[in-house]
């Protein structure tokens, strides 16, 4: 009995979760401009809408290209930093965490608002590359905690006993260092990567006339017509979105089932 | 200049001296070792031999040349970490070419050389393993072979057994120690494990507290302590305070208060005692015998350990029993006999 009811329970939580989600590939595949039930019948047209929508692909474009920039930078960054944390007492350091983790905290849109202010006094013009700052401001944090965790289980002696089988410093990070981080900069980069493709308000207010996909779907919506469209498209983006993130939990796993340590 | 040569070397961390002033001189081909309690500075000094932490004062130089401006790649030494730092994405063969690669071996010559080198550790046929599937015996030979394999002129050695358990410990020992004989290489070990120290060293320093206070071969160490630090660190030994009463030729006489007055060679008075002194009468249970007149005792505690055994004896007088290793009924009274030539006098303050 009390099986029953936390199988009814484990359900109705499920079923909260993932049922507003499945609406999205449901009505896309539904042969009618109105997003109601009972359906109307299978269709692909509003897919095949979506291949001949130039606009749709230029800003799918933009949003691969800020998402691919970002993401790269910010692990680049997040490397570097998760590093200089775990590798070397530092004065400070707890510190230094708090403030590049204090943007997570600081609500989109505030953030948007700031950024788009401070551009303004700078003279700077808005752009996709200011969206990408925007974003690495968001991902950064994302990409340190993934990293950290990694490098925790280091074992600084693996480094040392490459410099003392005579490597230097660079080849060292080449052949120790980066193999072994490999599983976390990946689960980092795809971490990142989704952070920014699917971010709305930072985007919103900094590009200017460059439109990212979250923003065009946002003007879509104005036209009811086109909704089908959207919907497609957002299924096309929950299918991709989701595939990365359970291949980089599974890239992630990857590495923590080896032994890290060298003993 | 020796061929390691370490002249007043410090190091201090946070301002707590770890190596104060330290000077060593070893020999090509000799099997040393730095030995002594954790804490007491000997992992610094071969990290400081390695590259890895840098003196604040004093120089190292292997081979003639002074090491201090060199960084640890381009040093001729190879080290054997304590948790062994097996790289765990690559498997043995790859663990032990990674050193090799500036050489830029042809391929046949680069395995011709592992495989030397897996049988010289006895690891034959394993080259293919990956370091996740390694034993920790293996995992210490792979370490081994990894440094051996670039022919350093100084292998270091950072306490290699102590991850190991006791049967194995014992065995690998056996085979370092031929190992190094085979190979020829110098090897400075770090333990704290004095039995590990007498049995593999041609030579030991033994540190405490960043000092070296001294440095002899194990025999010399075991049998001439030159001060009560050393002696108690290896083995166990009994201690009786005594005054020196005279000196001369080869002989000395000292009052040693519940012993009496003994008479024992000169050459047994560690070096700077004098007339008048007070000093430590020391001596190893096994040199303790039991007789039919001495010193009379009550045995307090005994241990049987077959061919001989293990006795506390308390003597009237004295507060510790002594300890005696030899034969007897394992209960009733008896006599002590200190031979004179087996006690060490050692300066009481040191």
């Amino acid at each position: 009995m009390k099986n029953r009811a936390l199988f009814a329970y484990a359900f109705a939580y499920l079923a909260f979760l993932y049922v507003p989600v499945l609406v999205l590939p449901v009505f896309s595949f539904n042969n009618s401009e109105f997003i109601a039930f009972p359906l109307s019948g299978f269709t692909t047209r509003w897919y095949a809408g979506l291949a001949s929508d130039t606009a749709m692909q230029h800003a799918l474009g933009n949003s691969l290209k800020v998402g691919l920039v970002t993401a790269l930078l910010s692990t680049m960054l997040g490397l570097t930093a998760a590093k200089a944390v775990t590798h070397y007492r530092l004065k400070g350091a707890g510190a230094a965490l708090g403030f590049i983790s204090l943007p997570l905290f600081i609500p989109d849109i505030v953030l948007g608002i700031s950024l788009l202010l401070l551009l303004g006094a700078l003279g700077l013009p808005l752009s996709l590359a200011a969206v990408v700052l925007g974003h690495m401001l968001v991902c950064v944090p994302f990409s340190l905690t993934v990293l950290i965790a990694r490098f925790e289980g280091f074992d600084r002696n693996l480094e040392e006993a490459s410099a003392d089988l005579g490597e230097n410093g660079w080849m060292t990070f080449w052949r120790v260092t980066f193999p072994l981080m490999l599983p976390g900069i990946v689960a980092s980069l795809l971490l990142t990567f989704i952070t920014s493709f699917d971010e709305f308000l930072v985007a919103y207010f900094l590009s200017g006339t460059e439109a990212t996909l979250p923003i065009y779907i946002w003007g879509q919506l104005r036209f009811p017509e086109r909704l089908p469209m959207v919907l497609a498209l957002g299924a096309i983006i929950l299918t991709v979105s989701v595939g990365l993130v359970v291949l980089a939990e599974y890239v992630r796993n990857l590495g923590v089932k080896k032994p890290m340590v060298g003993a | 200049m020796s061929f390691l040569s370490i002249s007043q070397v410090s190091k201090s961390f946070g301002g707590l001296p770890a190596v104060d002033c330290v000077s060593l001189d070893v020999p090509r081909g000799e099997f040393f070792s730095l030995l002594g309690p954790s804490g007491c500075g000997k992992t610094t000094l071969l990290r400081m031999i390695a590259g890895f932490e840098t003196p604040d004062s004093g120089a190292i130089a292997i081979d003639g040349e002074t090491m201090n401006s060199v960084p640890p790649h381009l040093r001729p030494t190879n080290m054997v970490f304590q948790s062994y730092a097996i790289f765990p994405h690559l498997n043995v063969f790859d663990n032990i070419a990674y050193g090799l690669r500036k050489l830029k071996l042809p391929k046949d010559a680069l395995r011709t050389r592992i495989e030397a080198m897996l049988a010289t550790v006895r690891l034959e046929g394993l080259g293919m393993r990956a370091a996740g599937q390694l034993s920790g015996g293996q995992r210490q030979r792979v370490a081994l072979a990894r440094a051996l394999v670039r022919e350093p002129k100084i292998l270091l050695l950072d306490e290699p057994l102590g991850a190991l358990d006791k049967r194995l410990r014992e065995a690998m020992q056996l085979e370092l120690r031929a190992l190094q004989r085979k190979v020829g290489i110098t090897f400075v070990l770090v333990t704290h494990d004095q039995e590990e120290a007498l049995s593999l060293s041609d030579r030991v320093a033994v540190m405490e507290k960043g000092k070296i206070l001294q440095v002899a071969s194990p025999r010399a160490l075991y049998e001439r302590p030159v001060s009560r630090a050393v002696a108690d660190f290896i083995g166990e030994i009994n201690f009786f305070h005594a005054t020196v009463r005279a000196i001369d030729g080869e002989t000395a006489t000292v009052n040693a208060g519940l012993l009496g007055i003994i008479t024992l060679p000169r050459a047994n008075l560690a070096p700077g005692i004098k007339m008048d002194d007070h000093i430590l009468l020391a001596i190893r249970p096994e040199h303790v015998g039991f007789a039919d007149r001495g010193v009379a005792g009550d045995i307090a505690a005994a241990t049987f350990l077959g061919e001989r055994s293990h006795f506390h004896v308390r003597i009237a007088g004295r507060s510790d029993p002594v300890a005696v290793s030899g034969n007897a009924p394992l209960t009733g009274p008896v006599h002590l006999v200190f031979p004179p030539e087996r006690l060490m006098g050692l300066p009481s303050d040191g």
